[in-house]
C-alpha cells in the first residue's frame, strides 16, 4: 500500500481479525461482496436488474458497459448511498440496507464528483472528511504528500486544475483506509504521471478489494479478477477475467 | 478508527459552514443589506417617518422573515452543487447531525442579521429609543430565531433537491412560520412604544417556545428520510 | 415498489360506499331543510352551516389522515400508502376549497363581509390551505418517483402535525382581541346538533367514496400501463429489441412476478 507509518488505529474486521495493514497478506477466503438478484428501479424503469456476483477480499471487480447501463448505480448501491429495491447485497458479511451503518466507514468512493468544496483548500477539505470519519491529522498530511499536493494544499480548490482536484478526491477516498474501494472511471481527469502517483493508493498495488467501472477494455481487463458487463441494467457477462477476451467487452457497446 | 463522536462531527460541520460562508460571503451580507433596504422601502410605502407598537412589530418581523428566506434558499446549495451530501452520507455519522449543524448555522446567520437590522430599524423607522426594551427584545429574537432556524433548515432540505427550489422554499416556509410571526410580533409590540415600553406577555413566549420544541422534534424525526436514497 | 392492485375486478365495498353516501345525503339534507329549525338571527342562509362545518371537519381530518398514511409509507416503504396519502390530501384540498367558499358565503350572509379575520377557525384554515397548496407543486418538482413519494410523505407528516399547532396559535392570537362570532357547537339546541351530526356523516361518506374512486382509477391506470408495456414485447429473452419499441424501457420477463410481489 506504500503508506507506511499510518497513525490511524484500524479496528478489527467483522470476524475479529485485524484488517489489512502494511505488508500483511490478506486472508484470501473471506468474502468481500455477495450480491444476489439486486434490482434498483427509477420509477418504472430498471436501473439494475438481476445482478448477482461474489467477490473475495483483495480481488478487483471491473464493470463494463455503455453509458446508462447501470455502472454508477451499482457502485452507488455498494457505497450505501442507494438502497437496493430487491435482492440482497452483503458487504463483508453485513447486509444492506439494515446494516449499512456498520460498513459505512469502511467504504471509499471515488465517483464523478470529487465531493469537495471549491472554496476550501485541499487541507481543509481533507481535514473535514477526516473529522467526519474520526481520522487523525497526521493522516491528512501523509496523504497530501502521497498525492503530491504538499505545495498547493493551502489554496482554495477552485484555483487548482481538474487533475489536481481529482488527486485530492483520491486522497479523500482512501483517507479512512477503507476495506472496499469503489472507483467510477478513476482515470478520468488524471494524466499518466498522476495515475502513477495514485496507483499505490487506489491501484492494484494497494491490495484493497476494489470495484471499478471502466470504459477501457484493455486496461480494465489487465487489473480485473472478475469482470461484469452490464447493458440497460442487466448483467450480460460475468466471468473470471482470465476467461474474457476484449472482443466480448466491445460487444456490450454495440 | 475510533468512530467520531457527535460533538466532534457537529464541530467539523460547523467549522466547514463558517469557513465556506467567510470565503464566499453569500448569505449574511445579502440578508442584512436586504433588511436595511426593506426598511427604507417601508418608509416610503407607509408614508411615515416613524412607527410604533403593532405596525412597528409587523414591519420588523416581516422584514426579518423575508431576509431569513434569503438565507434559507442558500443553505444547502453549496452542498447540493458540490456533492457535499454524498461526502457526508458516506461517513459513519448520524444523519441528524447535519440537521443540527445547519440549523445552528442558520441561527448564527439570523443573529448576525439582527445585530445589523435591529439597530437599523431603531434608527430608520422606530419612533422611540430601544434602550430599555433591549433585554426583552433579545429574548424574543432568540426564541423566534430558533423556530425560524429549524423550519428554515427543514424547508431548505426539502426544497434543495427539487426543480423550483428558490420558489418552493419560501412557499413552504411562510405558512409554517405563521405561528412564529404571531408569537414574535405580539411579544415585541409592547416593547416598541415611546412612552412606557412594557414587557412581552408570557403567553406569546410560551407559544414560541412550544412551537420551537414541537417543530424541532418533528424535524428531528423526519430529517433522515430527506437525506437517504 | 410500484403499487399495483390485485387483478380483482372492483374493490369490494365501492358500490356499498356509494349507496351509503347517497342515502346519508338524502337523510342529512332532508333533515336540514325539513327538520332543523330556522335560526332566529341569520335566517335561512344559516343552513349553509350544515355544509360548511362538516366540510371543514372532514377536510382537517383528511389532512391529518394523510399524514398518518405518510407515516405508514415511510415505515413500510410500501408505495400503496403513498398513493393513499396523496389521494386523501388531494381530496382534502378540494373539500377545503369548498369549506372556504361556503364559509365566505356564510360570512357574507351573516355580517356582510366576504372575509372575517376575527374567526380563528377560518383564518387558521386559510393558512393550512396555503400550506397544502404547495403539496402538488412539491411533488411535481421532483422527478425521481421514489424520492417524490418520500419527500411528499415527509411534507404530509409535518403539515399534518402543523394543523393542530396552527389552530392553537391562531386561536390564541384572536381570542384576546375579538369575541368569537361563530358560536361553538356546544351551544346548539339538540335538533341542530343532530342535523349537524348526520350531515357530518354524509360528508365523511362522500369523502371516503370519492377517495375510493380516485384510488381505484389511479391503480387501474397503473395496471393498464404495466400490462401494455408487457404486451409491447413478444417472446424475447434476449436483449434484442424491436425497433419501434426502441424508446420503451426494456421489460423484464419477470414483470408479472414483480407485479405480483408488490401487489397487496
Amino acid at each position: 500500500m506504500g503508506e507506511a507509518g499510518a497513525e490511524t488505529t484500524i479496528s478489527a474486521a467483522p470476524d475479529g481479525r485485524a484488517a489489512e495493514t502494511v505488508g500483511v497478506p490478506l486472508v484470501p477466503q473471506r468474502e468481500a461482496l455477495r450480491i444476489e438478484g439486486l434490482a434498483r428501479f427509477y420509477g418504472e424503469r430498471e436501473a439494475l436488474a438481476g445482478v448477482s456476483l461474489s467477490l473475495k477480499e483483495g480481488q478487483t471487480l471491473v464493470v463494463f458497459g455503455p453509458n446508462g447501463a447501470g455502472k454508477t448505480t451499482l457502485l452507488r448501491v455498494l457505497a450505501t448511498l442507494l438502497r437496493p429495491h430487491s435482492g440482497s447485497v452483503r458487504i463483508f458479511e453485513h447486509s444492506l440496507p439494515e446494516d449499512a451503518w456498520r460498513v459505512r466507514g469502511r467504504i471509499g468512493l471515488l465517483g464523478h464528483e470529487p465531493l469537495l468544496y471549491r472554496e476550501l483548500t485541499a487541507r481543509e477539505n481533507l481535514r473535514f472528511h477526516a473529522r467526519l470519519h474520526g481520522v487523525q491529522e497526521p493522516r491528512v498530511r501523509e496523504l497530501l504528500g502521497a498525492v503530491g499536493l504538499d505545495g498547493r494544499a493551502d489554496e482554495p480548490l477552485r484555483t487548482l486544475s481538474r487533475g489536481m482536484v481529482q488527486r485530492v478526491a483520491v486522497a479523500r477516498a482512501v483517507l479512512h483506509d477503507p476495506w472496499l474501494l469503489l472507483l467510477d472511471e478513476p482515470r478520468a481527469n488524471l494524466d499518466p504521471a498522476a495515475i502513477e502517483l495514485v496507483d499505490p493508493l487506489i491501484g492494484a498495488a494497494s491490495r484493497r478489494t476494489r470495484a471499478i467501472s471502466s470504459h477501457d477494455p484493455g486496461g480494465g481487463l489487465a487489473v480485473a479478477d472478475v469482470v461484469l458487463g452490464l447493458r440497460d441494467g442487466r448483467p450480460m457477462l460475468l466471468r473470471a477475467a482470465a476467461d474474457v477476451d476484449p472482443g466480448e467487452i466491445a460487444e456490450l457497446y454495440r | 478508527m475510533k468512530p467520531a463522536g457527535t460533538p466532534a462531527v457537529l464541530g467539523a460541520l460547523l467549522r466547514k459552514e463558517l469557513l465556506v460562508e467567510l470565503r464566499t460571503l453569500q448569505s449574511v451580507p445579502g440578508m442584512s443589506l436586504f433588511a436595511v433596504s426593506t426598511f427604507v422601502v417601508f418608509h416610503f410605502a407607509l408614508n411615515r417617518t416613524s412607527v410604533s407598537g403593532d405596525p412597528a412589530a409587523g414591519v420588523l418581523w416581516v422584514t426579518l422573515l423575508f431576509a431569513a428566506m434569503l438565507g434559507v434558499n442558500r443553505l444547502f446549495v453549496a452542498d447540493a452543487e458540490q456533492g457535499g451530501f454524498d461526502g457526508f452520507l458516506l461517513a459513519p455519522v448520524s444523519r441528524t447531525a447535519l440537521l443540527v449543524a445547519k440549523a445552528l448555522t442558520l441561527l448564527a446567520y439570523l443573529l448576525v442579521l439582527e445585530l445589523i437590522a435591529v439597530p437599523a430599524f431603531g434608527l430608520l423607522l422606530l419612533g422611540s429609543p430601544l434602550g430599555q426594551a433591549l433585554p426583552d427584545l433579545l429574548g424574543v429574537l432568540v426564541l423566534a430565531d430558533i423556530g425560524i432556524a429549524v423550519i428554515g433548515t427543514f424547508v431548505a432540505a426539502l426544497a434543495v433537491q427539487t426543480r423550483a427550489r428558490d420558489l418552493l422554499g419560501p412557499l413552504l416556509a411562510l405558512p409554517l412560520l405563521v405561528p412564529i410571526v404571531i408569537g414574535a410580533a405580539r411579544a415585541t409590540e409592547p416593547l416598541l412604544y415611546a412612552s412606557h415600553p412594557g414587557h412581552p406577555a408570557g403567553r406569546w413566549l410560551l407559544l414560541l417556545g412550544l412551537y420551537d420544541l414541537v417543530f424541532g422534534l418533528i424535524a428531528y424525526a423526519v430529517f433522515d428520510f430527506l437525506l437517504e436514497d | 415498489m410500484i403499487p399495483t392492485p390485485t387483478p380483482a375486478s372492483r374493490p369490494p365495498g365501492l358500490r356499498t360506499l356509494s349507496i351509503a353516501t347517497v342515502v346519508a345525503f338524502c337523510v342529512a339534507y332532508g333533515l336540514v331543510f325539513f327538520y332543523a329549525p330556522i335560526e332566529a338571527e341569520e335566517g335561512f342562509l344559516q343552513k349553509i352551516f350544515y355544509l360548511h362545518v362538516p366540510l371543514a371537519i372532514v377536510t382537517l381530518c383528511g389532512f391529518v389522515l394523510g399524514g398518518l398514511m405518510a407515516i405508514m409509507h415511510l415505515r413500510t416503504r410500501d408505495r400503496n400508502w403513498d398513493l393513499r396519502s396523496y389521494v386523501t390530501i388531494h381530496m382534502s384540498l378540494i373539500f377545503g376549497v369548498g369549506t372556504l367558499i361556503t364559509g365566505s358565503i356564510w360570512a357574507r350572509g351573516s355580517w356582510g363581509h366576504w372575509w372575517v379575520w376575527s374567526e380563528p377557525t377560518l383564518v387558521s384554515f386559510l393558512i393550512i390551505m396555503l400550506l397544502y397548496a404547495t403539496y402538488q407543486p412539491l411533488r411535481f418538482a421532483i422527478e425521481d418517483p421514489e424520492r417524490q413519494a418520500r419527500y411528499a410523505s415527509v411534507f404530509a407528516i409535518t403539515a399534518g402535525a402543523f394543523v393542530p399547532l396552527n389552530y392553537a396559535a391562531v386561536n390564541l392570537s384572536t381570542a384576546y382581541l375579538h369575541p368569537r362570532v361563530l358560536g361553538s357547537s356546544s351551544n346548539l339546541p339538540p335538533s341542530m346538533a343532530l342535523t349537524l351530526l348526520v350531515a357530518l356523516v354524509a360528508i365523511a361518506l362522500l369523502f371516503a367514496t370519492l377517495c375510493s374512486y380516485e384510488l381505484t382509477a389511479k391503480r387501474t391506470r397503473m395496471l393498464l400501463r404495466s400490462r401494455s408495456r408487457i404486451l409491447g414485447f413478444q417472446g424475447s429473452g434476449t436483449t434484442e429489441r424491436r425497433p419501434d419499441a426502441a424508446r420503451e424501457t426494456p421489460v423484464p420477463t419477470s414483470a408479472p412476478a414483480r407485479a405480483g410481489v408488490h401487489a397487496r
